[in-house]
């Protein structure tokens, strides 16, 4: 699905990943962790295209990314901060990415889902911080793509509405989807999640499953073990 | 597959559009549309007469049409930052989301200004008029000066991921070439005074695009028997075809440059 080779970013002498390899193959949910800092976004970033990697490779089923821009015709991706333009409503926002990307879409279920109906003719910039991190969602689900990537989904929802996510994640993933998420919520990605991906210092320093994860640094709890995984290192 | 290949401009439309929309609903259209609304007839009705009103009316364009258009350019790039991500994110050639953006901006500028002037002076009776030459020649200029000076912003705001830093060249852009060019220009005719500098101040002049505007209008007011000696030189250059055809190519580049340029920077610039 994603394959990322030699990648090397760095923003002035800030050297964010250096030689990064990931391979992540179709279906299932990998969460990407890391500490603050450790380059989850921006890995995220190259992919979507969004950040120019300095060097090295990145492509997405098959075809390379470079200066390319329709393979994000395949794509899905939550952005982390919810801000639209203030002055449209929120079905007129709706109604244009559905006109940008002129695919099939399904925005009526998610807008039931996630209780917008009352919200669709406000106009974005009247709506609270959590009723537009919905309307986020409906925009990054709305579509039927094979990839979806999640840049802290669960952010200002009420437990409701993350319910109501994790629903909708383990339905996609029965599709055979494949999710790229990250959060800093550790229950959440313990729920949700089949692999974890973590990077510390640019690097991918741990990939695999959270038993593997419980394993290796000897705890018997996730939040434990991703806090130990990082403090390994430093006595390295 | 023709079709396909326009496919990144009728998506670049379709944000102008938008944003083209969004502009127009937002409040500051309508303060800048009121402004024009209110100066057109203010000016209307000091001056009683439509030829002298055209005349105080390019002394206010040609100095705050660039200052609203570098201000607002800026101020739109920094607030619609997190939905410029939301795009870059979807299937869209960049250049199609920045050109599309700055298009709207420009566009809604330019109705404000033709809509806000217009409405009085044709309500004055503009159409039975000879000045309409001149006041269409004035919104044209302030047309052009609206792209040229929202494309330098478009520019600035890219270069500057801080936002007070951004408005701050911003500012300091329009303060050059709206006063100190002016101030150095003349400077430079009095230190070199003992040298033919016809050429020289013909050449400054095309540099900078609110002069070049200026010029443009006052020729074509016929006042240039005011300006003197250089008035006379400069009538000889611009009251010419060839004159008028180069500081319209002038403005045309000085419209067209930065715009190529933000696609350019655009396509190379992390987000």
């Amino acid at each position: 699905m994603i394959q990322v080779e030699n990648l090397h970013k760095k923003f002035g002498k800030n050297v964010v990943l250096a030689e990064l390899e990931l391979h992540i193959d179709q279906g299932g949910i990998f969460a990407v962790l890391g500490p603050n800092g450790s380059g989850k976004t921006t890995l995220i970033k190259t992919v979507l295209g969004m950040v120019l990697p300095n060097k090295g490779t990145i492509s997405v089923m098959d075809s390379s990314v470079r200066d390319k821009w329709k393979y994000r015709q395949d794509i899905n991706y939550l952005p982390q901060i919810a801000n639209f333009p203030g002055n449209l409503k929120v079905k007129e926002l709706i109604a244009m990415i559905k006109d940008i990307r002129q695919k099939p879409s399904d925005e009526l279920k998610l807008i039931g889902l996630f209780g917008l109906e009352s919200f669709l003719d406000k106009k974005l910039s009247n709506l609270s911080g959590g009723t537009k991190q919905k309307v986020n969602i409906v925009l990054a689900f709305m579509f039927n793509s094979p990839l979806i990537i999640l840049d802290e989904p669960t952010n200002g929802l009420d437990p409701l509405a993350l319910i109501r996510l994790k629903e909708l994640i383990f339905e996609e993933k029965a599709k055979g989807k494949t999710f790229l998420i990250t959060s800093h919520i550790m229950q959440f990605v313990e729920e949700v999640s089949d692999q974890i991906v973590y990077l510390l210092e640019g690097k991918i320093y741990f990939k695999g499953s959270i038993e593997e994860l419980k394993t290796k640094t000897g705890q018997s709890n996730f939040e434990h073990a991703i806090a130990a995984i990082s403090t390994h290192n430093n006595h390295d | 597959m023709p079709l396909r290949l326009y496919q990144p401009t009728t998506i670049m439309i379709k944000i102008l559009k938008y944003s083209f929309y969004d502009l127009m609903r937002s409040r500051w259209s309508y303060v800048y549309f009121l402004f024009y609304l209110l100066l057109g007839f203010v000016l209307l009705f000091l001056n009683n007469e439509l030829s002298k009103a055209v005349i105080t009316l390019m002394n206010v364009i040609i100095v705050l049409v660039p200052l609203i258009g570098i201000i607002f350019g800026v101020m739109y790039y920094y607030n619609s930052k997190e939905f410029t991500e939301l795009l870059l994110a979807q299937p869209i050639k960049r250049s199609s989301i920045f050109l599309g953006q700055y298009f709207g901006v420009a566009g809604s500028l330019t109705v404000s200004l033709v809509l806000g002037l217009g409405i009085p002076f044709i309500l004055y009776g503009l159409f039975q008029s000879n000045a309409i030459w001149d006041f269409s020649l004035l919104l044209i200029t302030g047309a052009f000066l609206t792209l040229i000076f929202t494309a330098v912003a478009f520019n600035i705001a890219l270069a500057n991921e801080n936002k007070i830093k951004g408005f701050g060249y911003a500012v300091l852009a329009w303060l050059f070439l709206a006063v100190i060019y002016d101030g150095l220009f003349l400077m430079s005719l009095i230190v070199f005074e003992d040298y033919p500098l016809d050429n020289l101040s013909l050449i400054a002049t095309m540099f900078n695009p609110i002069d070049l505007s200026r010029t443009l209008i006052l020729l074509k007011l016929d006042i240039s028997a005011l300006l003197g000696y250089t008035g006379a030189i400069f009538k000889q250059f611009f009251g010419t075809n060839l004159g008028l055809f180069m500081s319209i190519f002038m403005l045309f580049l000085w419209t067209i440059i930065p715009i190529w340029r933000l696609g350019y920077v655009s396509k190379r610039k992390d987000f």
